[in-house]
């Protein structure tokens, strides 16, 4: 059972976890081109999972206020103010003082002024296929759950922060605060509602999302929603669709959940090439072992050649 | 406990490492590492005494919600997925529906500021009640007026006015306009003013 | 609508991913614009200009559906020689009474069958005073009862008549071309035609166009007649009465269309009755007249059982025919009562209490300072709230104290903040925006000492009345004698001790309506009676509780029932879903096309034919198409087959209203009050009939004048985030969303960031004449400069959910807001005003009120002699003021000092 893909991962993890005949895989398929950036999402997953607030400061990132996934922001909605496409006149930019994420403001003039974009997306924990946090975790408090997906048990965490050092997208994290939370220290982050799914619930970010921006179903099936969804744009006009995370092919054997941007993942603030940070755990091991091994029989050989 | 159930609950086994060779989890990611918190688990939409249905306090839309209710209190409020309104969905108001009625900033007693006052103190519900009840009655009979400054019947008061009604119940607002109709107070208003 | 109905929007969204183009007009780029394909940036405050352009792209190319125009719509009628309109007359129609400021409508009547003008003035007469019609918002009453035109007026039906409705707005819309478009609202021709081929080729048999809008629209100076605009379109493009069309207010609280519908308003009574009028309603005939218009079409023709039956549900079996059910009870109106009209009577000291009941006008409503400083000069206010919002705590920590004006020690209100029940603490029923009603089950009792309205006003009155037993007053009887016995339930100990919770559902019971002898419930308002054998407390509401069944409560699921949804809740009138949907199917009674079917006439359905089809038909069952009216016809039977519009005098969709507005029959554009550009159209500058404070605590900021330094250079206009929900008392006190929007803001464009110096998520603040509030700067491509009448005009966005309270506090953006409101329906203007905007923080304690002091003495608007409100050539004046009626005699008298 252990084999070269073992702690790389296999593609269907649910199996490879001990699962006998486990439900199809579950996820989500967020489709930032129907986002209206409404946070219902943030609001819900709060509301349901019990995540006390973040924190009460305007960032003048665009809308917003959230900052990143963390602790306390398990779903979490990036604002993007870019211009568009047509081309811009050369004119000196003025330096406005504006925030880093997303493109610089233009000084255009009105006549020449592009098609503007305002992008939205609402991010969450990927539920790797290779989920190097559950590969680190040495208490057993981040388990693969039968539907695939990535939980933290809270009950079992120790808060060592592994997990946080190990996540390629930074979403995993110990919660800091509010002083008095009982979970404070603890490493939290999304569940996929593991508790609505195991009642065939939706997960509550999902079951609210005004516009099906977040879709929530069987991996597979998300993942040809996702490819006629792509297809679609395309043949709308909107080259600029693509999909993030849904190629089993990549360096995290593809996500649970994946998305449809609009842009260059950088953009949204989502690494362009993830690769699970236990990679080379396999032939480390291998190595280790190797090493441990040649002791082992160079012990023994001396014993055997030890004179009587 | 369900046939799926069977299978994907954590072995009884004692030992850590019985478990994972006995599930086929060698490496200890998935069954073998379940706590009996996590196999016992199940959501609050589940366990609710009851479901109130309900609708979205928020803006005019009229969003079906489904209100969980455990010993008394609201546990949940999602979107009615029956509602050919809103499909189930809500806003992000509409999604912090139990962060509204379950706040610790809600006022729970009357608070009673007395002319010049500089804080609030508390009054007892009843006392309160007869108390506006007495300045209603003695304002209504202060500024009560049987003719206008035309000599037409007007049999009214213009000193008590009111503000509210958009976000109360259609048997409030009849009750409201009811009452003070009767006691010719006629500076009703609300928000479909503004 | 993205921003502020994301729910709703997710109808948009999908008919986007079923091919549907998105088109997104807004001064600024939303959360809307974003999902749109186009968005077309367009100055605050010129939506008839550009509507009116559309009208002009219709007409000019005839793109208008002829088939619905000329039968469904008045633009066959023949309007009064007499009639004179804007081109002629400088900006004013005829009629225009410059001491006034109001018209006399009879010269925008429709033309009699012999011309002769008698019939003119009978039409108008009903309006009657028009200073009082205008102080009263009779607008709101006629925009429901319709206007009281004769049922059979002459008409052309080859639309060719220079003087029918049809020939009168071609004229009247000519001058509205895409290059005045341009000028006036900042919108390239390019865009400004692509919203016209998007709106024409999306209208017609097998497609509709639906129009949203909110209180952008309504809170302008021209409020009603934007909507008059976009009404006039959707006739013109047959897009009324039809699946996928119509015209949909979304409106922003939870029941605020049954706070209209059950009005707690001051000029209407339930099922938008009016209320009686000291100087045209001494009786209850001259009451019921003035709605049923004895001689117009439609069902108002039966008012005399609606009115009746809701004196029977007050009053009860005190209320008989022998006193015409107690009539005289009814307090009388004599002018505006309007909630900005008490705010002042409030700094005046005229009112001593007052109740707020989950509203927060400390911050919620225009001229924020007003609403304050009239609350700090009460002897007591009642304020029902789940949190201790602004209004409750404005004497200790109002913007005021600050600045001296409002002095804790010295401040004698009396203040009650009573703790209120939630949504899930009551039962009862919400009306939603398209006229819905859904019944709420109660989830849980409310916390401590919390109660409903329905609670507090059910013993409020109890106790009134105990106190007022022994009275032999006159003045009391109407308190003694109404029917106010509702049975109590709820916790078994509270209702011994007398204490219990009326029933909500009693209540619903009575506004329904019953047979008053057995009780049973009134399944239609048809059975309503006017010889008080039946009560009913809301007539549009009669049917809710049709059978003994609470038909609001219904919840059948969506999967197992039609799109109409006709089984969830009930909507008025009568279950029906879209109001007028007659206009669904042609003049023979079949659907315009297969793919828009939904209400149609079935000949062989019943005895003799019935209309039938997806929802409730909004039209007598049984009236087949072909049905015309006999000769001297009124009312019901004067509705002819092709008559859809029941509720209008003549039967037709109004392109032309020849009465019941205020300020025109035809929408025509007119400046903000207050803004940076003269009318390009004509010397009237803005609404000459508009309702206007001018009093020293309401300074507006002046039109510039040549050679005067423009101190308000700016538009500036508010709006509501999606994370907040209006001032703030139900989502800055909840961590979830406080956290979302943590602080007031102000956008502005990189343009105008570079011209003024202002740092992205630096301070700013904004000043008007009334006040000067602060807010980090939020500088966005978002909102662009645009180029109108020739120069660039900044336009600056600003939310309104802050004050000093909650989670998360800031400025009021409705503390920069003065109180001038559209003649029609006393709404404010909130949605357009000038400003100045400067880097950094504003100046606190006395030195604000120095300062923005300051700002108004140098623009002006101190000075009110420099700000006239006719600005038309005296010319025109003196010859719109010829065309007005003689009969101005019958005036009655008015408040002067309003105007």
């Amino acid at each position: 059972m252990i084999g070269r893909n073992s702690l790389y991962g296999p593609l269907d993890p649910a199996p490879d976890a001990g699962y006998a005949a486990p439900p199809p895989r579950k996820g989500f398929f967020t489709d930032t081109s129907v986002c209206i950036g409404c946070k219902a999402c943030e609001v819900a997953c709060k509301e349901w999972n019990d995540v006390p607030e973040n924190l009460f400061e305007m960032l003048g990132t665009s809308y917003d206020n959230s900052h990143s996934l963390n602790a306390n922001q398990w779903r979490h909605v990036a604002f993007i103010e870019r211009p568009g496409t047509a081309p811009v006149p050369d004119r000196p930019a003025v330096d406005l003082g504006m925030p880093t994420v997303g493109a610089a403001p233009s000084d255009v003039p009105d006549e020449a002024k592009p098609d503007f974009q305002w992008l939205m997306s609402s991010d969450v924990c990927k539920h790797c296929t290779h989920a190097a946090c559950l590969d680190v975790c040495p208490t057993g408090s981040l388990f693969r759950s039968e539907f695939g997906t990535v939980v933290v048990q809270d009950d079992i965490c120790n808060g060592c922060g592994y997990c946080v050092a190990a996540c390629p997208y930074g979403v995993i994290d110990r919660r800091q605060g509010p002083e008095g939370d009982p979970k404070v220290g603890i490493a939290q982050k999304c569940t996929l509602c593991y508790d609505r799914l195991t009642d065939n619930q939706r997960p509550a970010c999902a079951q609210a999302c005004p516009t099906e921006s977040i879709l929530y179903g069987d991996v597979e099936e998300l993942r040809e929603r996702a490819n006629e969804r792509v297809a679609a744009l395309h043949e709308q006009g909107v080259m600029d669709a693509r999909l993030y995370g849904n190629d089993p092919e990549d360096g995290v054997g593809g996500t649970g959940a994946f998305f449809l941007l609009l842009d260059e993942p950088e953009v949204y603030g989502l690494p362009p090439d993830p690769v699970v940070t236990t990679k080379d755990l396999p032939m480390m091991f291998k190595r280790a072992g190797m090493a441990g091994t040649a002791m082992l029989v160079g012990a023994a050989l001396s014993f055997l050649r030890r004179p009587r | 406990m369900t046939e799926q159930a069977a299978r994907t609950k954590r072995s009884l086994l004692p030992w850590p490492v019985l478990r994972q060779l006995a599930d086929g989890d060698i490496l200890g990611r998935g069954r073998s590492v379940r706590s009996r918190k996590t196999d016992e688990v199940e959501p609050r939409t589940a366990t609710a005494d009851r479901v109130a249905r309900s609708v979205c306090p928020y803006c005019a839309v009229g969003c079906g919600q489904n209100v969980f209710v455990k010993d008394d209190k609201v546990v949940q409020i999602e979107g009615d997925p029956d509602s050919p309104v809103n499909r189930g969905r809500l806003c992000p108001k509409g999604s912090a529906s139990k962060n509204l009625v379950t706040s610790e900033l809600r006022q729970t007693t009357v608070k009673y500021r007395r002319p010049y006052g500089t804080e609030w103190e508390e009054l007892d519900l009843h006392t309160a009640m007869d108390m506006v009840a007495d300045r209603v009655v003695r304002t209504r009979r202060d500024s009560w007026q049987d003719f206008d400054e035309h000599d037409r019947k007007v049999r009214r008061t213009m000193g008590i006015a009111s503000l509210g009604g958009a976000t109360l119940d259609n048997e409030e607002n009849y009750l409201i306009k009811k009452l003070f109709t009767a006691m010719g107070a006629i500076q009703i208003e609300n928000q479909a003013r503004i | 609508m993205a921003e502020a109905h994301p729910v709703g929007f997710q109808w948009v969204v999908e008919a986007k991913k079923r091919g549907a183009r998105i088109i997104h007009v807004d001064p600024r780029f939303t959360r809307t614009s974003a999902l749109a394909h186009q968005h077309v940036p367009i100055r605050v405050g010129s939506d008839i200009a550009f509507l009116g352009g559309i009208i002009n792209y219709v007409l000019e190319n005839e793109l208008d559906f002829r088939d619905y125009v000329v039968n469904y719509t008045n633009a066959a009628t023949i309007v009064s020689e007499d009639f004179q309109d804007t081109d002629d007359l400088d900006g004013l129609f005829s009629g225009f009474d410059p001491e006034t400021r109001t018209y006399d409508p009879t010269s925008w009547q429709y033309a009699s069958e012999d011309d002769g003008g008698e019939q003119h003035r009978s039409q108008a007469s009903t309006s009657g005073d028009h200073v009082e019609h205008r102080d009263t918002a009779a607008g709101m009453q006629h925009e429901s009862h319709g206007h009281t035109a004769s049922a059979h007026p002459p008409r052309d039906e080859t639309l060719q008549h220079p003087r029918c409705v049809f020939q009168v707005l071609k004229r009247h819309y000519a001058r509205y071309t895409p290059e005045v478009v341009e000028q006036v609202c900042g919108v390239s021709p390019e865009d400004f035609l692509a919203v016209c081929r998007a709106w024409t080729e999306n209208s017609g048999r097998e497609r509709t166009t639906a129009l949203v809008y909110s209180v952008g629209w309504t809170q302008h100076s021209v409020g009603v007649q934007y909507i008059r605009a976009g009404a006039i379109l959707q006739l013109l493009l047959g897009n009324m009465g039809r699946p996928g069309g119509g015209i949909m207010a979304l409106r922003g609280h939870a029941s605020i269309q049954g706070s209209t519908d059950i009005p707690t308003l001051f000029n209407i009574l339930p099922g938008y009755l009016p209320m009686p009028n000291a100087a045209s309603h001494q009786t209850l005939t001259d009451w019921i007249d003035s709605v049923r218009n004895p001689g117009a079409k439609g069902f108002w023709a039966n008012a005399g059982a609606y009115g009746v039956n809701l004196l029977k549900a007050y009053w009860g079996d005190a209320a008989t025919p022998d006193n015409d059910f107690c009539f005289d009870y009814m307090p009388r109106i004599t002018g505006d009562h309007g909630t900005y009209r008490t705010v002042l009577d409030m700094i005046d000291g005229k009112v001593k209490g007052y109740f707020l009941l989950g509203q927060n006008p400390a911050v919620g409503s225009a001229h924020g300072r007003a609403q304050r400083l009239g609350m700090a000069n009460l002897d007591w206010l009642v304020v029902r709230d789940l949190f201790a919002i602004e209004s409750a705590t404005f004497w200790k920590d109002a913007p005021e104290i600050e600045t001296g004006e409002i002095v804790t020690e010295e401040c004698a209100t009396e203040v009650f903040l009573f703790p209120a029940a939630s949504h899930v603490e009551k039962e009862g029923t919400f009306t939603q925006t398209q006229r819905m009603l859904q019944w709420r089950e109660k989830a849980v009792e409310p916390p401590g000492d919390a109660t409903s309205e329905l609670w507090f006003f059910y013993h409020l009155g109890r106790m009134v009345r105990e106190r007022l037993a022994d009275s032999s007053d006159e003045r009391d009887r109407p308190v003694l004698d109404l029917a106010w016995d509702y049975p109590l339930h709820g916790d078994p100990e509270q209702v011994a001790a007398g204490w219990g919770e009326p029933s909500a559902e009693a209540v619903l019971k009575e506004i329904n309506g019953f047979e008053v002898a057995t009780g049973r419930p009134l399944s239609s308002f048809t059975e309503m009676k006017d010889d008080g054998s039946t009560l009913g407390g809301c007539w549009i509401y009669t049917g809710v509780y049709a059978d003994g069944v609470n038909q609001a409560a219904r919840r059948k699921s969506r999967h197992e029932q039609s799109p109409v949804a006709p089984e969830w809740g009930w909507a008025w009138p009568l279950n029906r879903r879209i109001l007028y949907n007659r206009a669904s199917a042609d003049p023979e009674g079949r659907p315009w096309s297969e793919r828009k079917a939904y209400v149609w006439w079935d000949p062989e359905k019943g005895e003799a034919g019935e209309w039938v089809g997806d929802d409730v038909p909004d039209f007598e069952k049984t009236k087949p198409p072909s049905y015309r009216a006999p000769e001297g016809s009124d009312g019901v039977a004067a509705i002819e087959g092709i008559d859809p519009f029941i509720m209008q005098g003549d039967g037709k969709g109004a392109l032309y209203v020849p009465q019941g507005l205020v300020d025109g029959p035809m929408p025509t554009h007119y400046e903000p009050v207050e803004s940076p550009f003269r009318n390009l159209l004509h010397g009237q500058q803005a609404n000459p009939t508009r309702k206007e404070y001018r009093r020293a605590d309401n300074p507006l900021n002046p039109v510039p004048e040549d050679g005067r330094p423009d101190v308000f250079p700016f538009v500036f206009t508010t709006s509501r985030l999606t994370e907040h929900h209006t001032a703030g008392g139900m989502s800055r006190y909840l961590e979830h969303l406080a956290e979302l929007q943590p602080e007031m803001f102000v956008e502005v464009s990189p343009q105008l960031a570079a011209e003024r110096g202002l740092e992205h998520m630096g301070w700013c603040h904004v000043i008007t004449a009334r006040s000067a509030i602060e807010g980090r700067v939020m500088v966005t491509e978002r909102l662009r400069p645009l180029r109108v009448e020739g120069r660039t005009v900044h336009q600056v966005w600003m939310p309104y959910h802050w004050g000093q309270g909650g989670l998360v506090s800031g400025d009021s953006a409705n503390d920069l807001f003065g109180i001038s409101l559209d003649p029609n329906v006393l709404i404010q203007e909130s949605k357009v005003g000038t400003c100045d905007v400067q880097p950094g923080r504003r100046p606190t304690g006395r030195a604000l009120r120095d300062y923005v002091e300051g700002y108004a003495t140098r623009s002006g608007a101190v000075d009110e002699v420099s700000t006239p409100i006719v600005t038309a050539s005296s010319d025109a004046v003196r010859r719109s003021q010829e065309a007005q009626d003689e009969g101005k005699d019958q005036h009655a008298p008015h408040q002067v000092e309003d105007q």
